[in-house]
């Protein structure tokens, strides 16, 4: 599938290269080859591009994209087969280890290593699930435990399984996913555990685990993993604190998405420590205005066709800023949050009153179901405000355009008033 | 006692069943390892026997992985000797066998009032040990050697000999070195008793008896268990140890640059920042006794109160992410000091209780039994020119292998560990036959992501190499 294109070498003009291949680094490319950019590259560490929906063996993917109902594979092969007509090069087994200020890249591939550089770069790495250690769960380091990441791609990817008999751990979307790879896979997991009171995914989903016979317990907290070499069992207490023991062969840590942001964090660019990704303005720019990052990247979580499509305005944007149309990155307000209610306020710099371009809104998440009143304030007074009822599945969308600018200068801080509980 | 000349450059040379070792070191640890190296150097010819699939499987699997120069330990005492002569050897052998050593430095951090005034007791105890460099600093210093350190912070003793070195490429490079000059390893293998014919030892395994004239027993955590197994009785008793650990993301290795330790109690060192080879930073170790020997479990409660001790010390680790967990067994006995003990008209050496400087004392230890051994009258021809493998290169910053050509793919995108690297260890007397092995050697899915990214083509690659596979194929079952 992949076309001839010219290698890439240290000395190559590129214009824009796209860290990461999956929906939005793909739509971000084909977007800037669509308005006329002359070199544009993605590099994608994998041996096939698509991203996550490459192991996502399961409908719906391309609605937005395409129309139609797609399995993942089938969505990721599409994405790419489209950048390629559009005449963007896809660099497969290209890792970019390091981000330097001024857009060059070091990037490692198979022969060795080398040194690019673009004038501009776009970040589109994607998130990925925490893993058993960042949550700090007790017990030993078995065999076993996995994300459900890891287990679509053996299953989908390479045909294997790694258990039989899995809890799955966490209730958002993703943990149905789990259920429905291993059911592929001829995986019976034993239980779904949650800790919150009720299934994070919204509800179609939630009568999922039933249908499939895997027992749903909601306010059920993992405690510890057994086993010494493989795991052999879990513990996880109740809603009334009870303690129990659960036999099974592995675990599936579902969820509790955290951007890939290595590259911001270990190089020059600034990162958020509430999304997790790196600091951009409402045109994706980061604090090295030569970088711009957009998908699931900027935050946790968004689905496939959300990350489609921002990387499509993404590239729009940086084909602007090549051609001297975005407005320069000074004079921009912070955007903030310290309620611990909220999850996180993305993008985390705007410009007002915003210059027709550019993201149309700042996108929020509550950390648990909220009823109360949303305000955006400086040290003017309010900006914004709205009553909002939201869950932490849900995305609340806050209009640039609606908040007050008479406000002028100062941060404006996100929060929650006038709870209703 | 014949004279064997061991200096076959092969690989891994393995012998009939008949074969009458020199030495028969019982353990994979770095204790054993550094003690098979030694042997062969000298001109013996070893047999190290490991019960676990993978060697360094015991306590040597987890540590705070410092060079030690010995400025706390105790005056006079075994494990002082062996410290300061593991840490000459150390700098003298670990270029020429590509092994990495960061002269960090150390700093014993005073907190309290109480803790300032016990600051000059350190460094003399310091200086009595022949660490001469050690010396006390003020606060404004300290806070010039290390900015991002906490206000509370009043002082410190400063330590400038201590670093950090890869506490498992030391290991299998001692032992490569061994095997490379006709040692041999029998993994996978535990020994469960033998007899001795006073002359020489045939070992029980549980796959056949291996026989050597000497055995010295280096089982860590089972060095007690492997003498009542063979000899009917032992002088100590293992009490584990445990130490959990939390380390933290790469970025925060930016916020120290020296080992940060605390004013010790008699017990342990404490509660220890420091920066790893691998360009991580690390908390930890806790000293919790228990009787399991293999329980490594960490506990979350205990993991969040080490995050708040490194916070409290770097208050910019606030926030920061956590990249791995995890817990070692010391192999602590009922003496502070270790236990090393001959039976001459047993032909057995015994070395245990090495409890927390073992990564450190290793190379000492291993001379200091060869010295042992050498006053029971026994004696070799020392290698003329013996083969120096070279470590795996696996530092943060060092030319790795994704820097080199045709490393096939790199596999783990955290780590950056390659193809090339993972067949390497998985081939070879030492290959892995546990991914907890590979990780080891090549570092894989001990990155950020833990696996998230390359655990299906690790499970592709290690097919059929591992005791427990990651993973079956779905068609066969
Ligand atoms: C386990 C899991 C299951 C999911 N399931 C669904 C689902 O069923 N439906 C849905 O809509 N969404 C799902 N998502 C959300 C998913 O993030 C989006 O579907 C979508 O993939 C986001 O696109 P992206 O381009 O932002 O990132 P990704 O698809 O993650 O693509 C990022 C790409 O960047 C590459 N990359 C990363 N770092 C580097 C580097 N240093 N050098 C070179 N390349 C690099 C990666 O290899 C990857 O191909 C899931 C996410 C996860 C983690
Ligand atoms: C938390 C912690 C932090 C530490 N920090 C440091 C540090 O910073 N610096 C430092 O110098 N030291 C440190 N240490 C100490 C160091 O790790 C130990 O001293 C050292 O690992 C002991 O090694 P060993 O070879 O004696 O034992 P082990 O590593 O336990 O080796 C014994 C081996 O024998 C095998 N074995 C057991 N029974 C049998 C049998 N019957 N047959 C065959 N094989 C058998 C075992 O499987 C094992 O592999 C630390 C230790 C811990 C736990």
């Amino acid at each position: 599938m992949m076309r001839n294109h010219p290698p890439l070498n240290s000395g190559a003009a590129l214009d824009v290269a796209v860290i990461g291949g999956g929906p939005s680094g793909l739509a971000a490319a084909t977007a800037l080859k669509e308005s006329g950019t002359a070199r544009v590259v993605v590099l994608e560490r994998e041996a096939q591009a698509g991203g996550i929906p490459r192991h996502c063996g399961h409908p719906p993917f391309g609605m937005r994209e395409f129309r139609r109902v797609l399995r993942g594979p089938t969505y990721a092969a599409r994405l790419v087969e489209r950048a390629l007509r559009a005449g963007v090069e896809i660099h497969t087994g290209t890792s970019v280890v390091q981000v330097r200020p001024g857009g060059s890249l070091l990037v490692a591939v198979a022969k060795g290593v080398m040194e690019i550089s673009a004038r501009r770069i776009i970040l589109a790495t994607g998130v990925r699930e925490m893993p058993r250690s960042a949550r700090l769960i007790s017990g030993v380091r078995a065999q076993g435990v996995l994300n459900t990441g890891a287990l679509q791609s053996m299953v989908y990817l390479k045909n294997r399984r790694p258990f039989h008999r899995p809890v799955i751990v966490g209730s958002e979307l993703v943990a149905f996913s789990a259920i429905m790879t291993s059911r592929h896979a001829g995986i019976r997991p034993v239980a779904m555990i949650e800790a919150n009171a009720r299934v994070t995914a919204r509800w179609p989903s939630a009568l999922y685990p039933r249908l499939s016979g895997v027992s749903l317990l909601t306010g059920t907290r993992l405690l510890e993993i057994h086993g010494e070499r493989s795991v052999t069992g879990v513990t996880v207490a109740g809603p009334d604190g009870a303690r129990r023991c659960i036999d099974c062969d592995g675990v599936v840590l579902s969820g509790r998405f955290t951007p890939e942001s290595t590259l911001a964090r270990c190089g020059h660019l600034e990162v958020d420590p509430a999304t997790g990704g790196p600091i951009v303005d409402q045109w994706g720019r980061c604090s090295d205005p030569v970088y711009f990052a957009a998908g699931n990247l900027l935050r946790p979580v968004e689905t496939a066709g959300w990350s489609w499509s921002e990387g499509r305005k993404c590239g729009q944007w940086v084909a602007d800023d090549l051609a001297g149309r975005l407005p320069p990155l000074v004079s921009a307000l912070d955007v903030k949050t310290h309620d611990p209610r909220l999850k996180y306020v993305m993008p985390q710099k705007i410009m007002l009153p915003p210059a027709g371009t550019g993201m149309v809104d700042l996108q929020l998440r509550v950390t648990r179901p909220v009823r109360g009143e949303l305000v955006a304030v400086n040290g003017k007074g309010i900006l914004w405000r709205q009553n909002i009822h939201a869950l932490p599945e849900r995305r609340v969308l806050v209009p640039i355009a609606d908040m007050d600018c008479a406000g002028g200068a100062g941060t404006i801080q996100f929060e929650i008033r006038e709870e209703i509980t | 006692m014949t004279l064997h000349q061991g200096n076959e450059r092969i690989q891994s040379r393995q012998s009939t069943g008949d074969t009458v070792f020199d030495i028969i070191v019982i353990g994979g640890g770095v204790v054993g390892c550094a003690m098979a190296r030694r042997f062969t150097l000298e001109g013996a010819h070893v047999a190290l026997i490991e019960k676990a699939p993978d060697i360094l499987d015991g306590a040597s699997k987890a540590n705070s992985a410092i060079l030690h120069t010995g400025f706390d330990a105790t005056p006079g005492s075994l494990e002082l000797h062996c410290i300061r002569e593991g840490y000459r050897e150390y700098l003298d052998i670990y270029r020429a066998l590509g092994l990495v050593h960061e002269k960090s430095g150390a700093h014993v951090v005073a907190w309290t009032d109480e803790e300032m005034d016990r600051l000059g007791q350190i460094r003399a105890q310091a200086h009595e040990n022949g660490i001469s460099d050690v010396a006390v600093i003020d606060r404004a210093t300290l806070r010039k050697h290390e900015p991002n350190l906490s206000r509370h912070a009043l002082g410190a003793v400063e330590v400038p000999g201590e670093g950090i070195i890869d506490p498992w490429s030391a290991p299998y490079v001692y032992l490569r070195q061994a095997l490379a000059n006709g040692a041999e390893v029998f993994l996978h293998r535990e020994v469960t008793g033998g007899d001795f014919d006073g002359n020489a030892w045939r070992l029980h395994t549980t796959t056949g008896p291996v026989s050597g004239r000497l055995v010295v027993n280096c089982a860590g955590l089972f060095g007690d268990r492997v003498d009542h197994a063979v000899l009917g009785h032992s002088d100590f008793q293992i009490t584990p140890r445990k130490g959990q650990f939390v380390v933290f993301d790469k970025a925060a290795s930016k916020l120290v640059s020296s080992i940060i330790l605390p004013v010790p109690s008699a017990r342990t060192k404490g509660i220890v920042l420091f920066r790893t080879v691998f360009g991580n930073l690390a908390v930890g170790p806790t000293a919790e006794d228990q009787d399991s020997r293999t329980d490594a479990s960490t506990k979350e409660e205990v993991l969040r109160t080490l995050i708040k001790d490194g916070i409290a010390k770097i208050p910019a680790l606030e926030g920061m992410p956590v990249t791995a967990t995890y817990a070692g067994l010391r192999p602590a006995s009922e003496k502070k000091d270790y236990r090393i003990q001959v039976m001459a008209e047993k032909n057995w050496i015994t070395v245990g209780g090495i409890r927390s400087t073992g990564l450190s004392g290793a190379l000492g230890i291993a001379r200091y039994v060869y010295g042992l051994y050498e006053k029971t009258g026994m004696t070799h021809t020392p290698l003329p020119d013996p083969a120096l493998p070279k470590a795996a290169v696996l530092a943060e910053g060092a030319p790795r292998d994704w820097h080199a050509e045709n490393h096939g793919e790199i596999v783990c995108h955290c780590e950056l560990a390659t193809r090339r690297e993972i067949e390497a260890a998985l081939s070879g007397p030492l290959a892995a036959r546990s991914l907890a092995g590979l990780k080891r050697q090549t570092r894989v899915t001990m990155g950020r992501c833990q696996g998230f990214f390359c655990s299906a083509r690790l499970a592709e690659l290690t097919e059929g190499h591992f005791a427990v596979p990651m993973s079956e194929a779905i068609d066969d079952a």
